[in-house]
């Protein structure tokens, strides 16, 4: 397989020169095909301090088909989902913009730059874009706030069996709790 | 009924409207009094241009066969080849670049020729041509590998890959994304596209032939005049010179040499008299709302307060809506604080509060039975085309069987299937004629289109049946005339109802209540999830 041998040409230069504040191992020893990477929010970001954790899954066609890259530690930015997937937004990752010969190093070192620098304009959330472009502090805010709560300690990445322990499934259906009050006035 | 015979005696004066409709429903009615002449159901008047007598709804168009659409993008490449004096292949990524835009290519290029190039995906220096080469020391860039001997490739901008690699990269491109026109060089951050001879030289036949055609589709979607006959399987595209902006005055149809009739303004089947714009607004309309709209109907009724619509589930008459928490009764629909505050037993049906709320929910109801009132018609016409295929089956049997049963020849048998082609394209008309009426606001035009529409319909549905008689009765030649008879009366009648739409549409006669241009207002009814009880 021609995947194979690229692969662990790309781990080997990963591992020997990691891109700043990440540190890279398998998943499995027995796997080159899912990486698990740990990266430390960048200082001048409004994630500095956190400790995120990247799971970067190698499709068998790779480097023909682009790598899926998922955050495995909750974050609040416009471009990542906010669940326990994690999914990211980066046009370099899509399958039309995908070039074979991008490495994983460009892929983590673009990772890196969407949190030193948010893309409002192409969200994932687009509520948290709109927060970012019009009260910044307000953003930075809860983002430190996610940073404490989620980020903080070391990094989990989720077992193979898929199960997001560490993170409440919790999206935005709080609104369900509107139920009728009372009314029990029923009968003859 | 009863003037069908005026018709009968029209006809032969009126030869040109009925010429029309032939073209127009291509087998619709050429065989229905001219027996003589050979029923030809591919007559190909299509592909020529039409001399076609001036009805309102005309347009004329021109139907291309797959060689016809590649002899142009080669007359067209032949051209930018000789005057540019640059390579076919490049002279093909230009024009793709440019929309197939000749004169603006030439002029643009005569002007920065550089620039030009680079935008387009080419490099400037024309150096050999690319070819497959074992360098020594090479080694892959994707793969990784580096044994001796391995053949590599790479287009001008000289980032080399091995040959699996590139192949494979192509493959993908082709087979998975369907791209062709816009197939880049693997390299990171390299825009250059890959030419058709350099992709000839890597892949099999079965993927070249692939890339041809989907290089021949860009030119179809590139151009605005082009655009393909979307019945399955037919590889013709249609050229039209209506624009876009133009649709709210005209609604182009077409007819393809495979004989499907559809609009070029927005590819849906054939839907005159409606224009695009209504009818991509009924169509949404009856997706969200069709379905819902009756049972809502039936089932709900609106908050007095902030009209919401709400279903009751159960229980007591006290509702509280979720949306608004204004607190009614659901039987009077009055105010609750009008009630008691313990269980109840509705009486007080004259409380003012009550009569008031009752009169605005019969306002939302009226809205509601009017669109139900076009729906119902519209679907029920739909229905009968959706029917159509069966209907012609039927018809071919019934034909065979007249002719063993009687003395008709299949020339003398084809007046039933002259009736079924009408029958559809009536009904095809007249399913729209409702989308159109639905959104009409009422002018002086609109008392004629009811007219119109009215005869159409009463000669649609006297033709239908007719058309169902059993074989037996089929054989009284008088039934026969008859039906000769209503189905041209039919088409004429399409005919006329279609002019007269198009001529005041195009005229800006038709007053409708939603904007025909520009983007849609917002909804009227705004459209609260159902609330619940208390």
């Amino acid at each position: 397989m021609a995947s194979q041998k690229r692969i662990s040409k790309e781990l080997a230069d990963c591992s020997a020169s990691p891109p700043a504040g990440m540190s890279i191992a398998l998943a499995s020893d027995s796997d080159v095909h899912k990486w698990h990477i740990t990266l430390d929010g960048p200082a001048s970001s409004a994630y500095a301090g956190g400790r995120f954790g990247l799971v970067v899954t190698l499709p068998t066609d790779y480097p023909f088909k682009p790598p899926v890259v998922t955050f495995a530690t909750r974050i609040y930015h416009p471009n990542v989902t906010n669940d326990a997937g994690g999914a990211i937004c980066l046009g370099l990752l899509k399958a039309e913009q995908w070039k074979p010969s991008t490495r994983i190093l460009s892929v983590l070192e673009a990772v890196r730059a969407l949190l030193v620098e948010p893309n409002p304009d192409d969200p994932l959330e687009s509520r948290i874009a709109d927060e970012f472009r019009q009260s910044r502090a307000e953003f930075d805010k809860n983002a430190r706030a996610y940073v404490n709560r989620y980020a903080v300690g070391p990094v989990t990445f989720p077992s193979e069996s898929q199960n997001p322990s560490n993170n409440k499934n919790n999206n935005n259906n709080t609104s369900s709790t509107a139920t009728p009050t009372g009314g029990k006035a029923q009968g003859s | 009924m009863d003037s069908e015979d005026d018709f009968m005696s029209a006809v032969s004066s009126g030869d040109d409207i009925q010429d029309d409709s032939d073209n127009d429903d291509m087998s619709g009615g050429d065989d229905d009094f001219d027996f003589d002449d050979e029923p030809d159901p591919d007559l190909g008047i299509h592909k020529d241009i039409m001399q076609r007598k001036k009805v309102a709804y005309d347009i004329s168009f021109k139907v291309y066969e797959p060689a016809d659409i590649q002899k142009q993008q080669d007359v067209l490449i032949d051209e930018v080849n000789m005057i540019l004096d640059i390579s076919k292949e490049e002279a093909a990524i230009l024009l793709r670049y440019f929309r197939w835009n000749k004169e603006r290519l030439i002029e643009d290029y005569m002007d920065k020729p550089r620039q030009v190039l680079e935008a387009a995906g080419l490099a400037q220096v024309s150096a050999s041509p690319p070819k497959l080469e074992v360098i020594p020391g090479f080694v892959c860039d994707i793969c990784c590998e580096d044994e001796e001997g391995l053949q590599s490739f790479a287009i001008k901008c000289g980032h080399r890959y091995c040959a699996d690699c590139y192949r494979h990269y192509l493959s993908q491109k082709i087979k998975e994304e369907g791209e062709a026109a816009r197939i880049q060089c693997p390299a990171d951050g390299c825009n250059l596209i890959i030419d058709a001879r350099s992709l000839d030289l890597l892949v099999t036949p079965e993927l070249r032939t692939r890339y041809h055609e989907l290089l021949n589709r860009t030119y179809v979607e590139d151009k605005d005049q082009l655009k393909w006959c979307p019945a399955p399987d037919c590889q013709n595209a249609i050229e039209c010179q209506v624009k876009k902006k133009d649709l709210d005055k005209v609604v182009p149809t077409v007819a393809c040499l495979c004989s499907h009739r559809f609009c070029f303004g927005c590819i849906l089947n054939d839907h005159q008299p409606a224009p695009c714009e209504l009818v991509k607004r009924w169509l949404k309309k009856c997706a969200d709302d069709s379905e819902t709209a009756n049972w809502i109907s039936a089932n709900t009724k609106e908050c007095p307060k902030c009209n919401s619509t709400i279903e009751k589930n159960g229980g007591c008459n006290h509702m509280t809506c979720r949306k608004c928490k204004h607190e009614f009764c659901w039987m009077c629909m009055g105010l609750w604080s009008e009630h008691g505050t313990s269980w109840y037993n509705c009486n007080r049906f004259e409380e003012r509060s009550g009569t008031e709320a009752r009169d605005a929910q019969a306002k939302s109801r009226v809205s509601l039975e009017r669109y139900l009132h076009y729906y119902n018609r519209y679907a029920n016409h739909e229905q009968s085309a959706r029917l159509d295929k069966d209907i012609y089956h039927k018809t071919e049997k019934k034909m065979v069987q007249l002719q063993r049963d009687s003395k008709m020849s299949w020339i003398e048998v084809q007046y039933l299937n002259s009736a079924s082609q009408a029958l559809q394209t009536c009904r095809q008309t007249l399913m729209w004629t409702y989308a159109f009426a639905f959104y009409l606001a009422r002018n002086n035009q609109t008392e004629m289109f009811e007219d119109n529409q009215k005869d159409l319909e009463m000669a649609v549905e006297s033709l239908s049946e007719m058309f169902e008689k059993p074989v037996a009765e089929l054989q009284d030649p008088k039934l026969k005339v008859e039906i000769m008879d209503k189905t041209s009366y039919c088409n004429k009648r399409r005919v006329i109802l279609l002019d007269d739409t198009a001529q005041n549409l195009a005229e800006g006669r038709w007053t409708f209540n939603i904007e025909l241009t520009g983007p849609p207002a917002a909804a009227a009814r705004s459209n609260g999830g159902p609330s619940s009880r208390r």
